[in-house]
């Protein structure tokens, strides 16, 4: 394949991914879809959309930043633990904490909802929300975790702190943390980029009283006229594209770091 | 502050039953340099280990610092200062940062640890590095620092595991010699595991010569080069000629060219410092003889050999 | 406190959760099915369709997918030019889009008032109008794996040591033969685990098929319909539960075939 070829194939590709994105919120910020961008450029059902849809959006980044929450405090020991034991047990152990990425959500989801729909008032919660994403997102933060401190020389950076006479909350806290921070972000901005866009098992988690954006999103589209759901889609870009960009930032800036150790 | 260190009965097996060290006892004189001499997987490193603290011995075996038993003491309570392989500076603190940690968790007030650590920085000619990123120092500055870090606390032992083997030939002589300049100025009790005997003949003491988890002879370097315990002590100290019973290395011989010689040069190999002759005998017997780069024989040459003066 | 038990007690709060929250509820899918629902799974066509449908469209989906992402990876990986990083993020951008905005992407390309639509009406042709069929799901399906797929077939080329290529060129073989015999073997690891992993997602993927109100009736949307319309408990358990064991089964059995490539 000669490069003219090659190139010509990646910008097709390129344009096939990106050119729907714009395609798809251009009618939202237009005055009037039918005569296109010459009718001008409108807020109009940006507001509107935001007087009936805000509070989605704002369940949405609760949830997520909930959920970022416990699996950081979960997510970084489970992977610490995994990183330090070579045996068996804690290979098999790997293998069950990551399982839940390869069950489809609405499986899962299912599941909860027999488990635990019946229990108190949790099904009509937020939080009924927030288990299933914790499920779903804490092997995404244990593998990114677990990645960089496979990466180092974990054992014996802890042997040389406790050379120093470093307690393990002292060697925890002052070597491995901030050592592991890049993968700790990374987890991190995959974990919130992913709780926002959760669907598949949300749709079934969700209540009318507890609705998160991407249900919200889905509504408009069966619902709404395109405008309303093309500034929908806009803001849901506006919130997600950041953090994927940030993402690709962190990725590239850790490829840096390795190659210089 | 440095103490004498007895081990008794210290053995150590791995969960698999692999036997890393035969139980043994060994005495460590108070201020004395004590290097474990072996090649890979004859249980030095196992044995530092054990010491430091890193490592618990077989049930039964015993570590004692001056008497008392550390045994079940973990390294971060023994007080011992300890220099790794790949020296395992914290990449997220900078030199400063990486010499003043072992004062730091124990508590010591802020300025307090600010002047040792100046103090250790000037020691090991490493001031105008204070703040550099410990990944952005030559393998020379990394060791430096790792020893830094190792001795500021003023730790009671100083285990030292291959420190030098990462770096190249000219800077691990060059540091040999600060390190056994250092040992010597602090008077602390060291123990040095290395494979290299040049290393070890340099910087100790006394060597402890290891042979697949066992000690295989105890004595300063000339006893172990001149009267070796065993053929194993004897070819990794240095290289060896037998004749009959003995031992003899081939710097103590001397050629001379004679018609009558019982001996045919094989090869003559230029190595810089002296010149290494291979001889053989019309029985096959072989023999290597070192000598100056002065008239070197010929490859087919009949000499004569005879022992210089006494060893 | 010993290693063992620290180790445990910075463990246990992962593993409770896991237990609570995954492995009960998955218990208790299995077992809501009950024998009924499973019995109506393997009797009635309709749901037997359905599996061969979802079947085929993760397979198709999989297959165009390595397709694309093995020429642009390799592409991408083996060439260095101006505005290659900006290529990069534009194709890796759509890493963790939902397949709901997905299905909408898709409608806004092909559906009744999509770019597709009006370019054809424009120039003078029938309205061409494809979202609602099986080609605009895959359409979705192959949107959202190229991503991931590609990254794991960039990282995979870069490891390939470019020697093999020289070794095999200097031995006489064409830019075909090294494509077969070199690059591909090669890559096959990276691409069993991407595969298996684009195949397990479109399996269980759902928010496209819903946004998109298919006529394809794929798995997840025939579980989700059979749940809050029919109130049909015990074959929406079955289907699910089946689902859940069939995907995580590709992913295990790819990532034992590709030495724990697989993520």
């Amino acid at each position: 394949m000669g490069f003219w070829t090659g190139l010509g194939f990646t910008l097709l590709i390129s344009a096939f991914l990106i050119l729907p994105v714009l395609v798809s919120v251009l009618p939202g910020i237009t005055a009037n879809q039918f005569e296109g961008l010459s009718s001008g450029l409108t807020t109009r059902w940006l507001r509107e959309v935001w007087a009936n849809y805000g509070g989605t959006v704002l369940l949405s980044l609760q949830i997520a930043l909930s959920t970022l929450v416990i699996t950081l405090l979960v997510g970084v020991p489970a992977a610490y633990v995994l990183a330090r034991h070579a045996g068996v047990t804690a290979r098999l152990v790997e293998e069950a904490l990551v399982m839940p990425v390869a069950v489809p959500g609405i499986a899962t989801a299912l599941g909860l909802i027999l488990a635990y729909g019946a229990v108190g008032d949790l099904r009509a919660s937020w939080l009924f929300i927030l288990v299933g994403h914790v499920v779903f997102c804490l092997p995404f933060m244990v593998r990114a975790v677990l990645a960089v401190l496979l990466s180092m020389d974990l054992k014996g950076l802890e042997e040389a702190a406790r050379a120093c006479g470093a307690s393990w909350p002292q060697r925890f806290l002052g070597v491995i943390l901030p050592n592991i921070a890049g993968g700790m972000l990374a987890g991190s901005l995959m974990v919130v980029t992913l709780s926002l866009g959760e669907f598949n098992m949300t749709l079934l988690l969700h209540t009318p009283f507890t609705r998160t954006l991407p249900v919200g999103l889905a509504d408009a589209y069966t619902a709404l006229r395109t405008e309303m759901a093309s500034a929908y889609t806009l803001i849901f870009f506006v919130l997600i594209v950041p953090l994927l960009s940030a993402m690709q930032w962190a990725a590239g800036r850790a490829d840096r770091v390795g190659a210089v150790r | 502050m440095s103490v004498a260190i007895k081990l008794r009965g210290c053995g150590k097996t791995w969960p698999g039953g692999t036997v890393a060290l035969h139980p043994l006892d060994l005495d460590i004189a108070a201020g004395e340099t004590l290097v474990l001499l072996g090649p890979s997987g004859c249980g030095k490193t196992t044995l530092l280990r054990l010491i430091a603290g890193l490592e618990l011995p077989d049930a039964g075996g015993q570590v004692l610092f001056d008497g008392e038993d550390v045994t079940r003491l973990p390294i971060e309570r023994r007080n011992v200062g300890m220099v790794f392989q790949s020296y395992a500076l914290f990449p997220n603190m900078d030199v400063a940062g990486n010499i003043g940690y072992g004062l730091r968790v124990r508590g010591i007030p802020r300025a307090e640890v600010a002047r040792r650590v100046d103090e250790m920085l000037e020691m090991t000619r490493l001031t105008e590095f204070a703040r550099r990123r410990v990944d952005a120092l030559s393998g020379g500055q990394r060791q430096r620092v790792a020893l830094a870090r190792a001795i500021a606390p003023r730790p009671r032992v100083l285990l030292l595991d291959e420190p030098l083997s990462a770096l190249d030939a000219r800077l691990r002589e060059e540091l040999r010699q600060e390190i056994d300049a250092l040992l010597r100025s602090l008077g602390i009790t060291a123990i040095y595991v290395t494979h290299d005997q040049a290393e070890a003949m340099a910087l100790s003491d006394r060597i402890c010569a290891m042979e697949r988890g066992r000690i295989a002879q105890i004595g300063t370097g000339r006893d172990l080069y001149h009267r070796p315990a065993n053929d194993f002590v004897a070819g990794f100290v240095g290289d060896t000629n037998r004749l009959g019973e003995e031992l003899v290395r081939p710097e103590q011989l001397a050629l001379h060219p004679s018609a009558e010689g019982e001996w045919t040069v094989q090869r003559a190999t230029f190595l810089g410092p002296f010149v290494r002759v291979k001889l053989r005998d019309a029985a096959g017997r072989e023999l290597m003889v070192d000598m100056p780069d002065l008239a070197t024989p010929a490859p087919g040459a009949r000499v004569e050999v005879r022992r210089r003066g006494p060893a | 406190m010993s290693d063992r038990l620290r180790a445990a007690l910075l463990i246990a709060p992962a593993l409770a959760v896991f237990g609570a929250f995954f492995l009960i509820p998955l218990g208790q899918l299995a077992v809501a099915g009950g024998a009924g629902g499973y019995t109506t799974i393997l009797t009635e066509p309709r749901y037997l369709r359905s599996l061969g449908v979802t079947l085929l469209v993760a397979a198709l989906t999989t297959a165009i997918t390595l397709g694309i992402a093995t020429a642009v990876g390799l592409f991408l990986a083996r060439n260095r030019f101006p505005g290659r990083g900006t290529l990069l993020a534009l194709l890796t951008l759509p890493l963790a889009f939902p397949g709901v905005v997905v299905g909408y992407l898709v409608i806004m390309l092909a559906g009744r008032q999509g770019l597709v639509s009006e370019i054809s009406m424009a120039l003078g042709g029938e309205r061409i109008v494809f979202a609602y069929s099986l080609a605009g799901l895959l359409l979705g399906y192959v949107y959202f794996s190229i991503p991931r797929t590609l990254l794991t077939v960039i990282a995979a080329a870069e490891k390939l040591d470019p020697r093999l290529e020289e070794a095999a060129r200097s031995l006489g073989a064409s830019p075909l033969g090294v494509l077969r015999d070199v690059l591909l073997p090669g890559l096959s690891p990276a691409l069993t685990a991407a595969g298996a992993i684009c195949f397990a997602t479109a399996t269980g993927a759902f928010g496209t098929a819903f946004a998109l109100a298919s006529r394809i009736d794929v798995l997840p949307m025939v579980i989700y319909t059979e749940f809050t319309l029919q109130a049909n408990l015990a074959v929406a358990a079955a289907l699910s539960f089946l689902l859940g064991l069939a995907t995580w089964a590709v992913l295990a059995l790819a990532r034992g075939a590709s030495g724990g490539a697989a993520g």
